[in-house]
């Protein structure tokens, strides 16, 4: 593996990400699998770094599930889509971060069908007005979240608490990055990094202290693919595409899995557990458990010394103890399931193959 | 004869500029030959053996050079300015000499498409993955010690036939020279299996289908039509190459101990400054633009400029020294009916 092939690609794949004054779109799946992340995410770069991150309750999904399972046209999409920069623009922003991989690839779909279909864009100012006598302005620069914790990746490491180091080896986590298809496989141009080797989120983990782990299928598909999991006949299909990756991944021993995308984390989370209940087998260095899979903000929150269960990573079928007790992170083992105010949530029974705490 | 005391100048001293160097100068022209390389030979002089028949390169080179006795050739030097006055050209040169030549003859010849454009092939990332020029040094220089590959591949159209590249046109000599290698390297491991992974076969010159044939029957090379989709490597440093079997109807996934990129040709990049210069017209592709594609092929469309080799598009050795030839002929005729 030569490193400096790798840094002169991603010479090539830069983009500029504004620091400061942004939209934040929320992603309707991430509410509901991890809720904590994004919480994670806003109370980082409002709190921490001070900056100014606007959310507005009024903003819907993008649509893009509807979208990618052909449910719904694109314009359709589009309009979502418009409505969400009129509250942008309402709002006095020109910056829209998208916290989902997906929305993020349907926005720069969008926008560069409009860059070079104008009567299409004119076409959905027309709906839009029609639908709910708003007007739009497209934003300035459109980031995934992602990104802004890419940008913000020093600022982590300066005020990191606890590196991405094993504590009893001293020696960096071996981490496999996962990124979204729809990050930068359909426009390389519009990522960190390109769409072949990737740096968005190498760049935050080597930053962090981690190590990557370059593995024969790093680029595959999480095996979510939309209607490869949301027609049942077809999950089969999904569940051999994760179990491929695991198998590829294994021999190297990665110590946990970082994604941006809301749909691999859960799928790379879930399916571990099928394949651990199928086939009594799990992944990683600590029988019994699994390799956890967490998202950007999580493993940023985890390093500047959040509490992991104030991040709501009891919400991950693979338990994060292992991760937790390499990184030297303290928690109560039995605060795990309880929810805010010490409320009882309820403890999950426990699989047969594999531990969740 | 006094047409034969006028001065003609060669700008590129590959196979291109040297044969027609030869011819200007065996007419009896006062030819001067300026190279920007240290030495003459362009691409030829990196390579081992040629197709169709496995003629070393080097001997070649020295032929040809032998031929070039009383031609004033310069390496390491470069074209600082073109200046017309009337139908002569004054050219200062970077080596301090100032020549007024009464035509000029580009051969700048082409650059290999770099294959790390193509990331997904992973040259330059990956240890185990080459090119076919790096190949050709292998066979020159010898191979790598310890390295004894039993799995082989090699790509073909790497930057060529790919819209994505840029580059729509086929650049001709990577079938064969895929062949050619494959046959080499099964030769030199007998054990190794040797996949050539192509779009289809373009085994157009004489003896290149024989070539394909023997490939196959007595060297026991595996052809497989369909693209490279993506190389990753393994834990041990091996390779994993996923591509598709289009005759199957089936992806494929390989392990490699080595693979190799047929680098297409493209458009000369070190040419630019000499097509600013002189305001040459290039085609859609980059390469130079001639006057007519079937009469008047090594003419620009300016009057005493002409071009030889592959500075106007993708051409195997053979076609090159023709086109030279007929370059050196053409600026025959122009400079005898200028008087």
């Amino acid at each position: 593996m030569i490193y400096e092939g790798k840094k002169r690609i991603w010479s090539e794949f830069q983009k500029e990400i504004p620091d400061d004054g942004y939209f934040y779109a929320r992603s309707c799946i991430r509410q509901n699998f991890n809720p904590g992340a994004e919480q994670a995410f806003l109370d980082i770069v409002r709190n921490r770094f001070g900056k100014d991150f606007y959310e507005n309750p009024l903003h819907t999904t993008c649509g893009g599930i509807a979208y990618h399972s052909d449910t719904t046209p694109e314009e359709t999409s589009m309009t979502i889509i418009a409505r969400q920069f009129s509250l942008m623009q309402e709002a006095g922003y020109e910056n829209f971060v998208v916290s989902c991989v997906t929305s993020f690839g349907l926005h720069t779909e969008i926008l560069q069908t409009w860059e070079e279909f104008p009567e299409v864009e004119a076409k959905i100012h027309q709906m839009l007005w029609d639908a709910c006598r708003r007007e739009f302005v497209k934003p300035r620069f459109l980031v995934h979240a992602s990104d802004i914790m890419f940008k913000y990746r020093y600022l982590v490491s300066e005020n990191a608490v606890r590196p991405l180091i094993n504590i009893k080896t001293g020696k960096p986590l071996r981490v496999v990055e996962h990124i979204g298809c729809h990050y930068s496989k359909m426009f390389p141009s519009k990522s960190v990094g390109g769409a072949e080797y990737p740096y968005v989120l190498s760049g935050l983990v080597e930053a962090l202290g981690g190590e990557i782990v370059d593995y024969p299928e790093r680029r595959h598909c999480c095996g979510f693919g939309f209607r490869q999991y949301l027609v049942r006949a077809n999950r089969g299909y999904s569940l051999s595409n994760t179990y491929k990756k695991f198998e590829s991944m294994q021999p190297f021993m990665p110590d946990m899995i970082i994604t941006n995308c809301p749909g691999c984390n859960y799928f790379l989370d879930r399916w571990q557990y099928v394949i651990a209940e199928t086939t009594g087998k799990t992944y990683g260095d600590t029988p019994g458990y699994g390799i956890p899979v967490l998202s950007y903000e999580e493993v940023a929150a985890l390093v500047l010394g959040y509490d992991p269960w104030d991040i709501g990573l009891q919400m991950h079928q693979v338990a994060v103890e292992p991760l937790l007790d390499k990184m030297g992170v303290e928690y109560d083992r039995a605060a795990k399931y309880r929810g805010k105010g010490g409320k009882d949530l309820g403890k999950p029974e426990s699989p047969v193959n594999i531990k969740c705490y | 004869m006094e047409n034969l005391k006028k001065n003609i100048i060669i700008i590129g001293g590959g196979p291109g500029g040297m044969e027609a160097a030869s011819c200007l100068n065996t007419i009896g022209y006062t030819v001067f030959l300026v190279e920007k390389g240290p030495v003459l030979g362009g691409h030829l002089a990196k390579w081992d053996r040629l197709f169709p028949e496995g003629n070393e390169a080097a001997p070649l080179i020295e032929k040809m050079r032998s031929r070039m006795e009383g031609v004033k050739w310069f390496v390491n030097t470069e074209v600082l300015s073109v200046n017309r006055l009337g139908s002569k050209y004054t050219v200062i040169l970077s080596n301090g000499l100032t020549i007024n030549a009464d035509a000029l003859l580009i051969a700048t010849g082409f650059s290999l498409f770099p294959a790390e454009k193509k990331e997904e092939y992973g040259y330059g990332i990956y240890d185990r993955v080459i090119t076919s020029a790096d190949l050709e040094r292998m066979f020159r220089e010898g191979m790598p010690e310890g390295l004894v590959p039993k799995k082989i591949g090699f790509v073909h159209c790497v930057g060529s036939r790919d819209e994505k590249a840029g580059n729509r046109y086929c650049s001709k000599v990577c079938c064969a020279t895929s062949v050619k290698q494959a046959c080499e390297i099964k030769a030199m491991f007998p054990d190794a299996d040797v996949f050539c992974f192509y779009m289809d076969l373009r085994m157009f010159g004489r003896g290149y289908e024989d070539m394909y044939l023997e490939a196959q029957k007595d060297y026991g090379v595996f052809f497989v039509r369909g693209r490279v989709s993506e190389v990753a490597e393994k834990k041990d440093g091996r390779l994993l190459v996923k591509a598709e079997d289009t005759l199957a109807g089936k992806p494929l996934r390989i392990t490699l101990d080595l693979l190799v990129l047929l680098s297409g040709m493209v458009r000369n990049t070190s040419a630019s400054a000499i097509t600013k210069m002189l305001s040459l017209s290039v085609r859609e592709d980059g390469f130079f633009k001639t006057s007519d594609m079937i009469y008047n092929d090594q003419r620009s469309a300016q009057d005493g400029i002409f071009y030889a080799g592959a500075c106007t598009g993708p051409k195997t050795l053979p076609e090159t020294l023709a086109d030279a030839r007929a370059a050196a002929l053409e600026a025959d005729f122009y400079l005898r009916q200028d008087d």
